[in-house]
């Protein structure tokens, strides 16, 4: 098969570029990644073209699965002690708070991650990038939020990787994260980035949400206090979900014992 | 207890993208129930796009209640004991965008009411997840015409749109015979002619 003819940086930018400024005309704030975003080639065919249909929750969709000791080992929180050696790369710890809309922590809650290695390869079959797998680093994670709404992560700074979304497509570094909440219409799965990334620009799945502030909200921020001494560099970045709709009872927002 | 305030700015999603299945799959992630156990369903479908072709990077997920129309609220969806029935279950789908459960019918949750699978969509190429629901179809047990015709969410959608929200019974096989096992088919489009209704909840 002849390899596809790629667009140019340039052509994206400028698709990019003008969804941003019907944007900034229609001035109405959208906190969501648009499903409907042509510089990401891979949503053309892959979005709705009708619009959601509201729906008031009912009582399985105001709950949610529920997760406990039998399903997380600890040592899944530390994505560099799953094998023999050491990763490569620079160690980190990213740690934050949960909470849904009204700022009540999601406790005891499943968190799951997947990521890149340092030189910004995954240990994926799909994954053609020519950079070396690290044999000392998978890059999976899984933890439960504390009583208080906390995750926690030590593993390795990811590296930015190219992909075929155009010529010299590349991604801004990023971890996978994955959180269920309270109640069902609470799931969501985004990506974590890091301050600072000269990709961002770029990059057609963060522009995505075209409100540069929304955008933000998915920057962690470098954080000294997290970072330990002679260890790791700590990031800190919090997840709120969408609002709840439940009343919540006691052993919601109790710190319970299970 | 915290007052009620102005609700803070949700963290956006996105796209999960083409490298999960070596994250987000588990053993037994799709077997709510062993399979072909006694009164078990297999609920089952493809996941399409808007030219009508299978989405072989997809996840889908189910969340329901219990036969006897309870919210399960048990731990043990990623290790599965064989016993415990959790009501979560994770299913990507094949090369040929088709994705399998093992579980068991949704009663009703309250008296009545029509009985569903609550739905979440993830893929490649889908930048926010989608919700929908999967609706026993009114011959499966627990099930009724009357619950359907009843029922507030698909009273409000459009009469030729309702069907993409109700599964489907399959025909049954000489395997489905000899284990009993009741097929359920639910598919997915995400875009075209057949778009499935996705729902926006409160909030979203
Ligand atoms: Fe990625």
């Amino acid at each position: 098969m002849p390899e596809p003819v790629l667009a140019p940086q340039a052509d994206v930018d400028a698709e990019m570029a003008a969804i941003t400024g019907a944007y900034e005309q229609a001035g109405v704030v959208e906190t969501q990644p648009r499903r409907d975003y042509a510089p990401y080639r891979s949503s053309l065919l892959r979005h709705p073209t009708k619009s959601l249909h509201h729906a008031d929750p009912e009582t399985i969709e105001l709950w949610a699965p529920c997760f406990g000791p039998t399903d997380v080992d600890p040592l899944e929180a530390d994505l560099t002690v799953q094998h023999t050696g050491e990763p490569i790369g620079e160690r980190m710890v990213v740690t934050g708070r949960v909470t849904d809309g009204e700022g009540r922590p999601v406790r005891h809650q499943l968190v799951e991650i997947w990521q890149a290695n340092a030189g910004g390869r995954y240990v994926h079959k799909r994954d053609q990038h020519p950079a070396a797998v690290d044999p000392n680093f998978t890059g999976v994670g899984r933890c439960l939020t504390d009583g208080d709404g906390w995750y926690r992560f030590t593993t390795i700074k990811p590296g930015p990787y190219p992909w075929k979304n155009h010529r010299n497509a590349w991604r801004p570094a990023h971890i996978h994260f994955s959180m269920f909440g309270t109640e069902f219409t609470q799931r969501v799965v985004t990506q974590m980035y890091f301050p600072g990334d000269p990709l961002f620009a770029l990059d057609p799945i963060f522009r995505s949400i075209v409100d540069p502030a929304a955008r933000a909200r998915l920057v962690a921020s470098y954080d000294h206090d997290v970072t330990t001494h002679e260890w790791a560099t700590g990031y800190r970045w919090d997840i709120v979900l969408t609002g709840s709709n439940r009343t919540l009872t006691e052993t919601d927002t109790e710190d319970g014992d299970h | 207890m915290t007052t009620p305030s102005a609700p803070l700015a949700p963290t956006p999603g996105q796209t999960v993208g083409p490298f999960f299945h070596y994250a987000l799959p588990y053993p037994g992630d799709r077997d709510l129930v062993p399979q072909g156990s006694p009164g078990s369903v297999r609920l089952h479908g493809t996941v399409h796009d808007g030219a009508g072709a299978p989405v072989p990077d997809a996840l889908v997920e189910i969340w329901q209640a219990g036969p006897d129309g309870r919210v399960v609220q048990e731990h043990g969806s990623l290790r599965r004991d064989g016993f415990t029935f959790t009501g979560f279950g994770r299913a990507s789908t094949t090369r040929a965008g088709h994705y399998d459960f093992s579980t068991l019918l949704p009663g009703p949750t309250d008296p009545g009411a029509a009985p569903f699978f609550a739905v979440t969509v993830f893929a490649r190429g889908l930048l926010h997840r989608l919700f929908t629901r999967a609706y026993l179809p009114a011959d499966a047990p627990g099930a009724s015409a009357e619950a359907l015709a009843a029922d507030r969410l698909l009273a409000s959608v459009e009469e030729s749109r309702r069907t993409t929200l109700v599964a489907t019974t399959d025909a049954p096989t000489p395997a489905s015979a000899a284990s009993g096992v009741l097929g359920l088919r639910f598919d997915i489009h995400l875009q075209g002619g057949s778009e499935t209704v996705f729902l926006a909840y409160p909030g979203h």
